[in-house]
């Protein structure tokens, strides 16, 4: 391509990703940094290696039992949409039985609903089970996924089918197809749903925030955002907690950086 | 009974053909019967208690009374209600500014031969894959009016900045510039799929015929992306309408939020239905505020699709 260098491009690129990425060094910054340095006026660009910041969150909330209710949570909803939704996107994509193409219909009904309005009820059967400040509150519901349907029927529908055909004349029934051929070739989409069910567990603020009120079952969102009511001002301590927790998705995106890209352009290529 | 046990001689394969639709029909049934039974029971059944519940009241202890339609009537003559739609309303207008960022943003790195858009890339996704609780006490502190680092650096230009997300002139654009800039790269991600699908012919023809990269813009890339364009206008719009963890963490909730100048400004109608719902537990006329909120997001989403035909090209 016989082009000039498209310096005026990067400039502009380099200046909007440094506005995209500043707000994080200054967090990690003042969560480096005695409250008394945080609040200089004019404030110094240099962190100052307070590393007892992030001993503090530990100390102000059980930081350890949030964290693992979180990875049990997210762990909990992908294993189960990533089983329990291909099951169903498999039978829609490739079974026949009567009835099919109401109830997908109903299925992808779940998703026009602003999700507020499960709330309510749900709490309720959490409460009349006895399971508020439980793993099972901010498990159970999660399980289940019209969009995880969705999507992988999407998958499922593009894979060919000679290979299944060819398992049927063998004798193969129905289970033995999903499981030995159809998940084996769909892999790439489960990727895209563990990554999705991931973020998005491990972000999702208002469920957890109405089921697990106990500080030892709170999820870290949860318990960020009361650790936030209660110590407002110690900035630095706020920082060093925000950042723990968000920590460990942005380690895994980075790492799983090309599936949550697609992941999260499967989201559009329905549109 | 499973079809493992067939033999292959003629006349039984002709028997398991017809036996097997009736086979196959159990299996896809056993099938879709978790998710199937996980969605009745927890997503389509609560949307028919929301509407029951609406139309009743609760009383201290959990029990509740059929009121007919009195949620509604306290609905529409409630100011709280009121001045949290527009709140709501106003958040999903300026957000949608978003848009054409990221339309801007994605040409850019779609430059055919251009180094480094890897990095920029993740640049730009950052901020969506990070905890929006986390999002909002960073952001909190950024707009903090005496330290915060945005009037820090304001103050180098000579400009005494405001207390952002307390004032109430300044609090809703505050919080949008928030919320675009932690969506405008996912909006990014799914218009530089659509723009990698556009056949490069046309540019080619376009080129061939004279047209420069700006009116290739105009004439090709953006009637090719209405589409994807649309489709993030309509997700974004549900999106926006339902914004809670941005401001409950900004402004906390309760008494304590109250104390907030700007609170009155930046109440959204989700957050109120969590006060209404779980705070007070006024849960039948929280009920009554989702299923409106439900209406106003298909009102929206149905609007949106009417003036599809204005705008949007479908090749």
């Amino acid at each position: 391509m016989s082009e000039r260098r498209p310096i005026g491009v990067h400039a502009v690129l380099i200046a909007s990703s440094l506005a995209m990425v500043a707000p994080f060094v200054w967090q990690v910054i003042t969560s480096l940094k005695t409250l008394s340095s945080a609040t200089a006026v004019p404030p110094s660009l240099l962190p100052e290696g307070r590393w007892d910041n992030y001993a503090k969150v530990f100390e102000l909330l059980p930081f350890g039992d949030q964290f693992l209710n979180t990875v049990l949570m997210a762990a909990g909803r992908v294993a189960g949409q990533v089983l329990f939704c291909s099951m169903a996107a498999y039978a829609f994509a490739r079974l026949r039985f009567p009835g099919k193409n109401v109830l997908f219909v109903v299925f992808l009904s779940v998703l026009m609903v602003p999700p507020q309005l499960f709330v309510i009820p749900q709490y309720q059967i959490m409460s009349s089970l006895g399971w508020l400040n439980s793993l099972q509150a901010i498990i159970v519901p999660g399980l289940f996924s019209a969009f995880g349907v969705f999507l992988l029927r999407q998958f499922f529908l593009g894979l060919p089918r000679e290979i299944e055909e060819a398992a049927r004349l063998d004798g193969a029934g129905p289970v033995r197809i999903y499981w030995s051929i159809m998940l084996p070739l769909a892999r790439p989409g489960l990727v895209a749903l563990s990554v999705l069910v991931l973020l998005w567990a491990w972000n999702d603020l208002f469920w957890p925030l109405v089921v697990n009120t106990d500080p030892d079952k709170m999820t870290l969102s949860a318990g960020l955002a009361a650790l936030q009511g209660q110590y407002q001002t110690d900035y630095p301590v706020l920082m060093a907690g925000s950042l723990i927790a968000s920590l460990p998705v942005i380690a895994v995106f980075v790492f799983l950086q090309r599936q949550f890209i697609q992941g999260v352009a499967h989201t559009g290529s329905k549109g | 009974m499973t079809t493992t046990a067939e033999t292959r001689t003629a006349p039984a394969a002709h028997a398991a053909k017809r036996r097997r639709p009736r086979t196959e029909a159990l299996w896809g049934y056993a099938f879709i019967a978790p998710t199937g039974l996980g969605l009745a029971v927890f997503y389509l059944w609560p949307v028919l208690q929301t509407a029951y519940f609406s139309f009743t009241e609760w009383g201290a202890f959990g029990g509740h009374t059929w009121t007919g339609l009195d949620n509604y009537v306290r609905l529409l003559g409630d100011p709280e209600v009121g001045q949290a739609v527009l709140n709501t309303l106003l958040y999903t207008v300026l957000g949608l500014a978003g848009i054409p960022l990221a339309i801007v943003f994605a040409a850019l790195l779609n430059r055919p031969g251009l180094g480094g858009v890897s990095v920029y890339r993740t640049a730009f996704f950052l901020p969506v894959v990070t905890m929006p609780v986390a999002v909002a006490m960073l952001w909190r502190w950024l707009y903090n009016g005496d330290y915060g680092l945005v009037n820090q650096v304001l103050a180098v230009v000579g400009i005494d900045g405001p207390n952002w997300i307390a004032d109430p002139a300044t609090a809703m654009y505050a919080l949008v510039v928030v919320g675009v800039w932690s969506s405008v790269g996912y909006n990014l991600i799914i218009f530089l799929a659509g723009m990698q699908a556009i056949p490069r012919e046309l540019y080619e023809a376009a080129a061939i015929d004279g047209a420069g990269r700006v009116r290739q813009f105009f004439r090709i890339t953006l009637p090719m992306l209405s589409p994807t364009a649309f489709f993030i206008s309509i997700v974004s719009v549900i999106g926006s309408l339902q914004l809670f963890d941005l401001v409950f963490v900004m402004t906390g909730s309760g008494q304590s939020a109250r104390a907030n100048p700007a609170y009155s400004r930046l109440q959204t109608v989700v957050q109120l239905f969590y006060e209404r719902a779980f705070v007070t537990n006024d849960r039948g006329y929280a009920a009554a505020i989702v299923i409106a909120l439900l209406v106003l997001i298909a009102a929206l989403t149905i609007a949106q699709f009417r003036l599809q035909r204005k705008w949007v090209h479908y090749v």
